[in-house]
């Protein structure tokens, strides 16, 4: 079965660690808040200027002037700070933030990614996502794997305009965890209960199958 | 005004001197932080062919969508416009031009244009349509565009609190792109919710210093919610 928008959330959760400031798109990657190990502390930057991220407000709390990067109205954790859209960006370009997870429409075996604009469709902005997949070294891509028309989004070159060349190592799809290595995908987990000839199938550009490929276990 | 007395007493005073075809820097995020009257100010002065440079473009009927209404947007410098019906309606029939901009070169574009700084190199951008036509260099092995700085004609801004003579806090996220903004104006126009005397605000706790400030207005503001989220 292919993995559920909670079930990716949680796989993408295993790689948080003690300690990680972590940047969140909008979407799927949000969730990740939600599968926060027992235990762990992690703070969430939100790239409109806040480090320590907290949930939704009461509506007692709700406060127009603390909005997260998604225009939602938050609260912040214990410890958080706020700041202007420049520092913000400094954190950000600086290489400062451990971990961003973010989504994209395309990934291609060169590392690039397409996540902004459809031309012609989708005309309304990339907003911080060049910044985020080029500053960060640590980046997770959560997507489908292929479009509701069955069409690949693991690509040999992507087609849609770039926001980012050469930047993307870490993939998790709706089928399976990949890893960009010397212009190849390589198959490095399967969802429960999809094979490796489906997971292929569905991949358009190359793609390295190791010889043994574990299922992901929720 | 006298001495270091930024404070004007009405709307038209603030925004006097704004023309036809000049570059208005805006401070806020979608509609956090964003300079409400001053805005308004701008729309009831019919001021045409303006360049807008803010991270969005407001909403239908609020913020910089106002603006659209009168069409007295030439050119918008922005990070995303997606909330916008009537944006992307004189987008598509070619009556508005847009240059999207990454969120953080936008920011740092403003703030090396306030610090006189006219162009720096980022990796922001290589090898994607925002790299089209900019020099492109390698530092350590990795390739960096030159992006040029933004100064406006007019800059305005959203403050907490002020002091009279132009020291600005702000409140929470609406900090957003403001200091930025503030800094980047030839004339530099802050509304904020208070202005107190000099003397109260602490020193140290001033995120905006009266330098870059030319006007201060104090005004009321709906702060409007873009994304109304609670917990249950």
């Amino acid at each position: 079965m292919a993995l559920t928008r909670e079930q990716i959330a949680i796989r993408v959760a295993r790689e948080l660690q003690d300690g990680f400031y972590v940047n969140l798109g909008i979407g799927i990657p949000t969730l990740v808040a939600n599968y926060v190990p027992e235990g762990m502390e992690v703070m969430l930057q939100s790239e409109n200027g806040l480090l320590g991220m907290g949930q939704f407000p009461t509506e007692d709390e709700i406060d127009a002037d603390m909005i997260n990067a998604g225009k939602q109205t938050v609260t912040t954790v214990t410890g958080a700070s706020i700041f202007s859209s420049a520092e913000s960006f400094a954190m950000i370009r600086g290489g400062h933030v451990d971990l961003t997870v973010l989504g994209a429409f395309e990934v291609d075996t060169s590392g690039n990614i397409a996540s902004y604009m459809i031309p012609g469709k989708l005309i309304k902005g990339m907003g911080g996502a060049m910044d985020l997949v080029a500053g960060a070294d640590n980046i997770i891509v959560t997507m489908t794997h292929a479009s509701k028309h069955g069409e690949s989004k693991l690509l040999t070159k992507c087609s849609l305009p770039l926001t980012g060349a050469g930047c993307i190592k870490k993939v998790l799809t709706d089928l399976a965890y990949i890893e960009i290595e010397d212009g190849a995908f390589i198959l490095k987990e399967r969802a429960p209960g999809v094979s490796v000839e489906e997971i292929v199938s569905k991949t358009e550009g190359k793609m390295i199958v190791p010889d043994h490929v574990p299922e992901m276990v929720f | 005004m006298s001495g270091f007395n930024k404070v004007v007493n009405s709307y038209d005073e603030a925004m006097a001197g704004l023309e036809d075809g000049m570059t208005v820097i805006a401070g806020g995020f979608g509609l956090c932080g964003i300079p409400e009257n001053l805005i308004a100010q701008v729309k009831k002065m019919g001021t045409k062919d303006l360049t807008i440079v803010s991270n969005n473009c407001g909403v239908d009927g609020f913020g910089l969508g106002v603006l659209l209404e009168d069409r007295q947007v030439k050119k918008m410098v922005s990070s995303y416009v997606g909330e916008n019906a009537l944006f992307m309606q004189q987008l598509l029939a070619g009556e508005l031009e847009v240059e999207l901009t990454p969120q953080g070169t936008l920011a740092e574009k403003m703030r090396a244009g306030g610090a006189g700084i006219p162009a720096f190199y980022t990796a922001t951008g290589y090898g994607t349509p925002v790299a089209e036509g900019k020099d492109v260099r390698d530092f350590k092995g990795r390739n960096y565009i030159l992006e040029e700085s933004i100064t406006g004609d007019f800059a305005i801004v959203k403050g907490w609190k002020a002091d009279k003579f132009g020291n600005v806090i702000y409140r929470h996220t609406a900090q957003n792109f403001n200091p930025m903004a503030a800094t980047a104006g030839k004339i530099t126009v802050v509304e904020v919710e208070e202005i107190v005397e000099p003397g109260e605000l602490d020193p140290a706790h001033i995120h905006t210093p009266g330098i870059y400030v030319d006007r201060l207005i104090v005004g009321t503001f709906e702060k409007r919610i873009e994304q109304r989220t609670v917990r249950t």
